[in-house]
């Protein structure tokens, strides 16, 4: 099926932004039950699974094109939204190779991949690129290995160096942050960028998480959700910029919810790479208003009682406390009290008129 | 590529370097790419266990991973073998297919490392000469101690092949090797790297402890414990008893078997698969029981733990 992309989209100022029905279809809603808490959520990332989004190693939506334009303007706002320590240099190169191998093996029709030894030629046909260049030499390409392609590509991406037994982050790109900054938390240890989540440090979370993540082997790549809610299409709320997206918390009200607040889950992915033996981590952002959402009848009813019951220490935490009675008595009215089934699948193939 | 778990490779050519070792170069047996590895990873080969016997899985190290140039490896031909290293040095000829796992790397290079020593015995020198081939790309600072036997030191030399004002010493025996003297002689932000019999890796780690090394900085190859010994499974509720293969997790054989069982990471984290355990004693290998659940014994996750016991009896 032939994605059509839509280049006139936006993520500040207007935000021009709409999911068509199948886009909605495919959405991966995080909620897979009625209550949310923190646990271990992550699986291999292997099987199409219950998303349209899980099909393939780094899907390409409908918003691909206007996602590219977006990171370029954030780019060249602040160049520094990119950065990546000297140590992660093999790193830079072995995004770029998986990136690429797997974007031309599952869209063979949008992206090229041609290589004779270290000379490679990549053809990006939605964006227009075309680059013959020398793997491994950097001079060779307009951007650094790890920038030029994950300018490429939908989602952040930051890079792990494994050593003295944790994970250090040690590179990566945050155009599409919700609410943190590479700039504070690079050169940190997995424990320590953690440091502000709540509720999930006591129940061994990130101990455990970080057994697995350590674990994770060349070719056999992990994923999990993870969500909270903005206001507006915005892609960039990073607390650079929270001057410019923080006062819109105050600003929804009953007549605007439906429209403006957008529920934003991160597909995040784990990838271990074969030549620095560091971990590739995807955050790949997805937003949907409450209007899209609640055209699904059983994500409705699911996202009323999670956004009811949910812990206020997490709902602190996601920013979600200012508007919260709001959402809640929004969404009360798709909630029917009928019993939804496990997963987070839609359970219907088109949406309701 | 998602979920590549083995890959086939075929033999491009096997030479003998000396005796008992043999250098097999491999590429992929379709004539792609080989996944490229960092210098200390090892793939798993499947070789044939000898008249109906189970095939064997052999890890070796990767002494060269090129993606277009293949895949080199060095295997001794033990005195005491299964089959294994026998099957490669008797019986494997080029043209042969063998299947084996994607790379693996559990010795990796040190990032923040200020001097590399790579210290050696016999076959152990395989890591080495990958590490040794990425330090002299990078300019890293190194040096480089291989033990062995007075027979084989030439080999080891040439394979070695120390360039000039490289520290590349090869010792006759380990009676003039003094692994506590060379470690008290390192500059401070030294990493040490050892591979090979297990007597050597034990002195050199006891005397990096014994000179307040930290555990960061001591480095010994692992090709890790996946799989363990096989044992029988019952389950209670349904009925039926199983065997768990000695490569084989005890989630695999309670779905091969055709049980429907909860599962979500498969690397013993996330809790999902947990069940309770009726008789028996588990050998928890998760990161998710506390060590009071684990010596109760009363829950297993069998995506990663296995028994202790030949017969372990779970209630589903």
């Amino acid at each position: 099926m032939a994605t059509r992309f839509k280049p006139d989209e936006t993520f500040r100022d207007d935000f021009r932004y709409a999911n068509s029905p199948a886009a909605i279809l495919r959405f991966p809603f995080p909620f897979g039950e009625d209550v949310y808490m923190y646990g271990v959520n992550i699986e291999p990332h292997t099987r199409a699974g219950s998303s349209g989004a899980f099909a393939v190693a780094f899907d390409v939506d409908e918003h691909y094109v206007a996602e590219c334009a977006e990171r370029a303007q954030a780019l060249a706002l602040e160049p520094g939204r990119c950065q990546v320590l000297d140590h992660m240099r093999e790193a830079e190169w072995d995004t770029l190779e998986l990136i690429m191998e797997s974007l031309a093996a599952d869209y063979p029709d949008l992206f090229v991949l041609d290589r004779h030894g270290d000379d490679w030629t990549w053809t990006n046909r939605p964006l227009g690129l075309h680059q013959a260049f020398r793997f491994g030499d950097a001079t060779t390409l307009p951007h650094p290995p790890f920038e030029y392609i994950v300018r490429q590509a939908q989602g952040d991406f930051t890079l792990q160096d494994q050593r003295d037994g944790t994970l250090y982050i040690d590179g990566g790109i945050t155009t599409t942050p919700a609410d943190w900054t590479l700039a504070f938390d690079i050169g940190m240890t997995f424990h320590q960028w953690h440091g502000p989540v709540p509720l999930a440090h006591q129940a061994g979370v990130f101990d455990r998480a970080l057994q697995y993540l350590m674990r994770v082997r060349y070719g056999h790549p992990a994923r999990r959700l993870n969500w909270t809610m903005t206001i507006n299409p915005r892609l960039d709320t990073s607390p650079e910029n929270y001057p410019l997206w923080g006062p819109d918390r105050a600003s929804l009200t009953a007549d605007t919810i439906a429209t403006r607040l957008f529920l934003r889950v991160e597909l995040q992915s784990f990838f271990r790479l074969p030549r620095s033996n560091a971990l590739l981590f995807g955050i790949r952002t997805y937003l949907a208003s409450l209007d899209e959402l609640t055209r699904v009848p059983k994500w409705g009813r699911r996202l009323h009682r999670v956004m009811r019951d949910l812990h206020p220490d997490i709902a602190e935490y996601k920013g979600l406390t200012r508007y919260r009675d709001l959402l809640v008595a929004y969404l009360a009215q798709f909630d029917d009290g009928a019993p939804t089934a496990p997963g987070i699948a839609p359970d219907i193939a088109a949406l309701p008129d | 590529m998602m979920d590549s778990a083995t890959i086939d490779l075929l033999v491009a050519e096997a030479t003998l370097l000396s005796p008992r070792l043999r250098r097999v170069r491999l590429l992929a047996a379709d004539g792609s790419r080989l996944p490229p590895a960092a210098p200390g990873a090892h793939i798993t080969l499947m070789l044939p266990g000898g008249s109906g016997a189970r095939p064997l899985r052999n890890s070796y190290t990767l002494v060269v991973a090129d993606p277009e140039r293949g895949y080199e490896l060095i295997v001794r031909r033990a005195e005491r073998s299964r089959g294994g290293s026998h099957h490669i040095h008797d019986r494997l000829a080029p043209g042969d297919v063998i299947t084996a796992s994607v790379p693996h790397n559990l010795f990796a290079l040190h990032s923040q490392a200020r001097k590399h020593l790579l210290i050696g015995g016999g076959i152990g020198v395989t890591p080495l000469l990958s590490f040794v081939t990425r330090l002299r790309e990078t300019g890293a600072r190194f040096e480089l101690h291989q033990i062995a036997s007075p027979a084989e030191t030439g080999v080891f030399a040439q394979l070695l092949a120390a360039r000039a004002g490289e520290r590349i010493h090869i010792h006759a025996g380990r009676r003039d090797f003094d692994s506590a003297a060379l470690l008290a002689a390192q500059p401070l932000g030294t990493h040490v790297y050892t591979c090979g019999p297990a007597a050597l890796m034990d002195d050199v780690i006891a005397a990096a402890t014994a000179l307040g090394w930290p555990s960061s900085h001591v480095h010994r190859e692992d090709f890790g414990a996946a799989g363990g010994e096989p044992f029988m499974l019952r389950l209670a509720r349904s009925g039926i008893e199983i065997a768990v293969a000695d490569d084989q997790t005890m989630l695999e054989a309670i779905e091969a078997a055709g049980v429907d069982t909860p599962s979500l990471c498969r690397g013993g984290a996330c809790g999902v698969c947990l069940v309770p355990v009726r008789e028996g004693t588990p050998e928890h290998r998760d990161h998710f029981l506390s060590a009071a659940e684990r010596d109760a014994g009363c829950l297993v996750m069998p995506c990663v733990s296995r028994s202790s016991s030949a017969l372990l009896v779970l209630d589903i």
